[in-house]
């Protein structure tokens, strides 16, 4: 039981000397799941820039005659579809649309988010109170419906996925940095720093912005796998970007009446949206388990 | 603050967060440039169109008066009149909202088993292969996009072993559940993603704790000491979280009733938008948000009766 009870796990914050066999592997565990992360994330970018290099065939270029191909056929690695387009060559340019919905859809949040944050813990009063409320009331909304009930108005395609996206997505960064600036504002530094006559504003961007941004910066991660699933998801049901653009969730929806048919037209998509899924959250809980979260 | 002071607090705090949501959605079609009545009919439409709708959707009065028709009508259950099938939306979205409700109940019942037993089965192996296996299979289940996953146990489970129906909802109720079940699991998997994490961490902390040390000092069994004792306190807050997710299971229940072709909110939200039938769209997210606002409520105060401990800031 000793080992049950006083083991080393991630919920209790303990600076155990790092010589240590249980710290070691902790450390190793930790490192091991960065390293994995990365290598994934790194053959996906490398996909999206060299796609043209890594495949013969124009992503939209359609071949009747070559029609349902399935996997590992001549030519085709990955198959073909119900107009005979290269699979691989649509996955491998699908990376490009979908690496910038979920880096596009997580910049302007984030910044937005992270200062709204900092600015509403460090001055405090009524604005405090205000963006909890907004808070309140966004959070309300289950975040799929209203992504939805947003498109449904602005209309289906990319930039307005964004916008979708980035009204309530800056909510989590907002969050996570007012109740680090709150931890932060009574400290000696910031103190310091209002003592020799800084400007608030000076005070929160040289001084409590880099020291509360650290865990923002890592749950970018796990907001761009809920971006590039959202994104998926919309253009699954018809909302993102348009055919015959050669996306991940549209391209599933495309596969869905061909299942019997051809399942590689489904299946292959969505393993590509799991890799990166799982390089981002893995990313993400590595530098989390890495500042001791 | 007593029990009393909370709950009358608390539900001052919905009255505000129902106006904000009431303000979100009534702003959300006039805040954008342009004739909403074109909006949902097209360019294309006549000016006449326009008018009639207009007139129908009391577009041309003055604004605050559209404002209070809009709160009084949903306050008495009239929301207005669907464009597509010219009945009251009212009528259209109750007769749906069953079906989506049984599916997230479903699935949460479902996630409650899974959750249990990996939780449970990953602390007491912490840091061994069931506890690593168990973390790798539900950081899968976690970025898996979840339609694409309903679309494969259609594939395994209806179209090759055809174990289960594709699509429907049945007519009975053992029916409903046969019908239902690859649809919920697939909602239950990704929500026990989010509670095994939590539930795991819970119980290992709590094993450190002085009272379960005195619990195995007395001589009470492994299998004792883990349920009567470190199940019951570690649960607390996996339960909290799992009712906040009540959210979360409601919109991925409108994508998953699109994929199983379920008679559901979802599918008439989809259509709705594909038909620029707007009123619909709006009822069903007032209807949604209501509904998780509701859970909340009652996840917070059943958390206050769950724990004899907890006192009120």
């Amino acid at each position: 039981m000793s080992e049950k009870a006083f083991g080393v796990g991630p919920a209790v914050p303990v600076s155990l000397p790092q010589f240590t066999p249980i710290a070691r592997s902790r450390r190793f565990h930790v490192e091991r799941t960065l390293a994995v992360g990365l290598s994934l994330l790194g053959i996906v970018v490398l996909v999206a820039i060299a796609a043209p290099l890594l495949t013969p065939y124009d992503p939209l270029e359609q071949r009747f005659t070559e029609a349902f191909l399935p996997p590992f056929s001549p030519g085709h690695i990955l198959g073909t579809d119900n107009f005979g387009r290269d699979i691989w060559s649509r996955i491998a340019f699908s990376t490009r649309l979908d690496l910038q919905i979920g880096l596009l859809s997580v910049s302007f949040p984030f910044i937005f988010g992270s200062l709204v944050g900092i600015a509403t813990g460090y001055l405090g009063g009524k604005l405090d109170t205000l963006l909890m409320r907004v808070v309140d009331v966004l959070m309300a909304f289950p975040f799929l419906i209203l992504v939805i009930a947003i498109m449904s108005i602005l209309g289906p395609g990319l930039t307005n996925l964004y916008i979708a996206v980035g009204v309530v997505g800056w909510i989590p960064y907002a969050r996570i940095t007012r109740g680090e600036t709150l931890a932060t504002r009574h400290l000696e530094y910031v103190l310091a720093a209002r003592t020799i006559g800084c400007s608030s504003g000076r005070i929160m961007l040289r001084h409590i912005l880099p020291n509360v941004i650290a865990p923002a910066l890592i749950y970018v991660f796990t907001g761009m796998v809920l971006a590039i699933l959202t994104g998926a998801t919309l253009s699954f049901l018809g909302l993102g970007p348009q055919p015959p653009t050669p996306e991940w969730g549209a391209m599933i929806a495309e596969g869905r009446q061909y299942l019997l048919l051809a399942w590689w037209m489904t299946t292959l998509p969505g393993l590509a949206l799991l890799v990166v899924g799982v390089a981002l959250s893995l990313i993400g809980d590595g530098l989390a388990e890495r500042r001791g979260g | 603050m007593g029990r009393a002071a909370y709950i009358r607090r608390r539900l001052i705090l919905m009255a505000f967060v129902l106006f904000g949501v009431s303000i979100v959605i009534f702003s959300m079609v006039r805040i954008l440039p342009g004739d909403p009545a074109f909006l949902i009919l097209g360019d294309r439409a006549t000016d006449q169109k326009a008018a009639e709708l207009r007139e129908q959707l009391g577009l041309n009065r003055p604004i605050l008066e559209q404002y209070w028709n809009f709160v009084s009508g949903f306050a008495h259950g009239d929301m207005g009149q669907s464009l597509l099938y010219r009945q009251p939306v009212g009528d259209l979205v109750l007769t749906r909202v069953p079906v989506t409700l049984t599916l997230s109940a479903y699935a949460m019942g479902l996630a409650a088993v899974i959750t249990l037993t990996f939780g449970i089965l990953a602390a007491i192996n912490k840091g061994r292969w069931p506890d690593q296996l168990i973390r790798v299979g539900f950081l899968f289940a976690l970025t898996t996009p979840n339609f694409w996953f309903g679309i494969l146990l259609i594939l395994l489970f209806g179209l090759t072993l055809h174990w289960f129906p594709v699509a429907g909802f049945g007519e009975t109720v053992p029916q409903h559940l046969w019908y239902l079940f690859l649809p919920a699991l697939t909602l239950a998997l990704q929500l026990s993603a989010v509670l095994i994490r939590n539930l795991r961490g819970q119980i290992i902390l709590t094993m450190r704790s002085d009272y379960i040390r005195t619990a195995h000092a007395k001589g009470l069994s492994e299998r004792l000491v883990l349920l009567r004792h470190v199940l019951r306190n570690a649960l607390l807050s996996t339960v909290t979280i799992f009712g906040l997710q009540f959210g979360f299971l409601v919109g991925g229940a409108i994508v998953i009733e699109t994929v199983f072709a379920l008679p559901g909110t979802g599918q008439l939200l989809i259509q709705s938008i594909t038909a620029r039938d707007y009123p619909v769209v709006q009822a069903i997210t007032v209807v949604s948000a209501v509904l998780v606002i509701v859970v909340n409520l009652a996840v917070d105060l059943s958390y206050s009766f769950l724990d004899p401990r907890v006192t009120y800031e």
